[in-house]
């Protein structure tokens, strides 16, 4: 009968998302769709045509080296958006954190809850990407479902971290500052766009230490069917790492905020 | 187990670093009954509620809330009991009946139950009519019912309601206390803070008048009122400015008197005849009103403060 708290907390935020979500699902699948169109095809066919594209590229054509990275970094984008703005204003907007404080809900539970609806909303973004892909030859392959576990696996690790940040924060103005300096210099040089080993040496270290790196290289691997064992239990290993980490200090973070 | 208050305070003691904004209050509430916090802003009345309503860790002394400790079952304690902050606190974006819904199942009621309850307690609010409307258009008074229904879900033995007409205007407030003495005839044991005066004598049976983290005053709006003020008060303005200097012509008529930047008090059995007695001595101060005493006067006797500045 009785249903886990986390998952309580988590439907708070689907019956608000019930109220949008046509047009969410519509922009998870719409804006990487002609991303791809535009950006995969067309700057695709001039890469293709470079000299040992091939080579640098492991065989893959352009647009099946970028399209499936696009899992994993539209799922960074939406769930370390999702930790920044709604988590502060689950404090000081609305303060839905406290309300449900003031019931048997723990602090523990309210977070586990909400990095629960992280991964729900970096599981959605990744599947709009999927569903995308099918649209291509290239990609239509039957790794996709496992790349989108993958790329949700990726959004966590960036949200729990950032979930547990803003939790100790009174305002917004480092949100910008962490898109500018963080998000957006990894959508760039995470290599999502060209293998990292064409950066210098210190950046490639730079980008391998974050966690876009890694589901960059399980959703590519995923899609392509070039997943090898070993390789890949390091990449989960370490995004899994990341998102335990994360979680255990949003928890520590929501005790501490909401048990003043 | 009827006859064990439902809050033992002893020596409560709540800091924030060196900050002590509960600094060791003793207090007991019955079931049933209907009591309150009274003090200016800043005197630890929310401090306290806080730390009864098990989301805020006590730094010292004993409490303990339907004979359970909040440090060890706040979960149990907190399933029993009923909040209404100060600021809503409700989710704007959704519809009154989907807030309801919402906190229900916080308290893991089963769908269909926080359904019926939802539908039940917009009813006793009188906001059925707006089951379906998104929070954010309704208005302040709409929003402090809608929090009072969801406070509500969970069918709770003890409400706590921290400043509930605060900000509200005079017609809604009664609207809220109308709700509240419901509450209060089906056996809901009220808390509530507040720094209005009219508010603590409408709803409380009894209170504390807190200052400074400490409580100066208990007993029944009527008998803080006997012990601290006399019957009747006699308001007397002067131009704007020289009521200091007036004071002296009026001295020692009443029992006593107390002079504030606006006006001059004389605390007195019988208002008129002390007005009499003002007029007698050539004073002629702007406007003079005769009241009855109210816990206004008591928290100024107290404190030397007004409580709403």
């Amino acid at each position: 009968m009785s249903t886990p708290a986390p998952i309580r907390v988590w439907e708070s935020h689907f019956r608000l998302y019930r109220t949008i979500w046509r047009s969410n699902v519509m922009g998870a699948f719409v804006q990487p769709f002609l991303y791809l169109l535009g950006m995969g095809l067309g700057v695709g066919a001039l890469v293709d045509r470079g000299s040992g594209s091939a080579e640098l590229l492991d065989g893959l054509t352009y647009f099946q080296f970028l399209a499936p990275a696009l899992i994993a970094t539209s799922a960074m984008m939406v769930t370390s958006a999702e930790a920044m703005w709604p988590v502060l204003g689950g404090f000081k907007w609305q303060s839905g954190y406290h309300a449900a404080a003031a019931t048997p809900l723990s602090p523990g539970e309210i977070a586990t809850g909400v990095g629960l609806w992280h991964a729900t909303k970096a599981l959605i973004a990744g599947s709009g990407v999927a569903v995308a892909l099918v649209f291509f030859d290239g990609t239509r392959s039957p790794g996709l479902p496992l790349a989108v576990l993958f790329g949700g696996l990726t959004g966590v690790a960036f949200s729990s971290a950032i979930t547990a940040w803003t939790a100790t924060r009174d305002e917004d103005r480092s949100f910008p500052t962490i898109n500018r300096f963080v998000i957006t210099p990894l959508f760039l040089f995470g290599g999502a766009f060209y293998p990292i080993d064409q950066l210098p040496e210190w950046l490639q270290w730079v980008a391998k230490a974050t966690p876009l790196w890694h589901g960059v290289e399980l959703t590519r691997n995923a899609v392509n069917e070039q997943l090898e064992w070993d390789s890949t239990a390091v990449h989960v290993g370490y995004l899994s790492l990341f998102v335990v980490l994360g979680w255990l200090s949003a928890r520590r973070s929501f005790a501490k905020r909401l048990g003043r | 187990m009827s006859t064990t208050p439902l809050i033992v305070a002893r020596g409560l003691v709540k800091r924030f670093g060196s900050f002590t904004a509960v600094d060791g209050i003793d207090v007991e509430v019955h079931r049933g009954e209907s009591f309150g916090f009274l003090g200016p802003n800043g005197a630890g009345k929310s401090s306290t509620m806080r730390m009864i309503g098990c989301v805020s860790p006590r730094t010292d002394g004993e409490l303990r809330i339907f004979d359970m400790d909040p440090a060890t079952q706040g979960k149990q304690i907190r399933a029993r009991i009923g909040v209404v902050p100060q600021a809503d606190q409700l989710d704007e974006q959704l519809t009154v009946q989907d807030n309801l819904m919402l906190y229900g199942r916080y308290f893991d009621l089963p769908r269909a139950e926080c359904r019926r309850r939802a539908a039940e307690l917009l009813e006793f609010v009188q906001l059925t009519d707006r089951a379906t409307s998104k929070i954010e258009p309704l208005s302040g008074g709409m929003k402090r019912r809608v929090t009072i229904a969801r406070s509500l879900v969970n069918e709770p033995e003890l409400l706590l309601l921290d400043e509930p007409t605060t900000g509200l205007d005079p017609q809604a407030r009664h609207v809220l206390w109308d709700r509240l003495y419901r509450l209060k005839q089906r056996g809901v044991t009220l808390v509530l803070t507040t720094h209005y005066m009219d508010e603590a004598e409408q709803l409380c049976d009894r209170l504390v008048v807190m200052d400074g983290g400490r409580i100066v005053a208990e007993g029944s709006p009527r008998s803080l009122i006997e012990q601290h003020s006399t019957r009747e008060v006699l308001e007397l303005r002067y131009p704007a400015g020289t009521n200091e200097e007036r004071a002296p012509d009026v001295a020692g008529i009443g029992d006593r008197s107390e002079v504030l930047p606006d006006r001059v008090l004389i605390y007195a059995h019988d208002g008129e005849a002390a007005l009499a007695e003002v007029h007698a001595r050539g004073s002629r101060p702007e406007s003079a009103l005769v009241r009855r005493s109210s816990l206004e006067d008591v928290f100024l006797r107290l404190t030397g403060r007004s409580l709403v500045d």
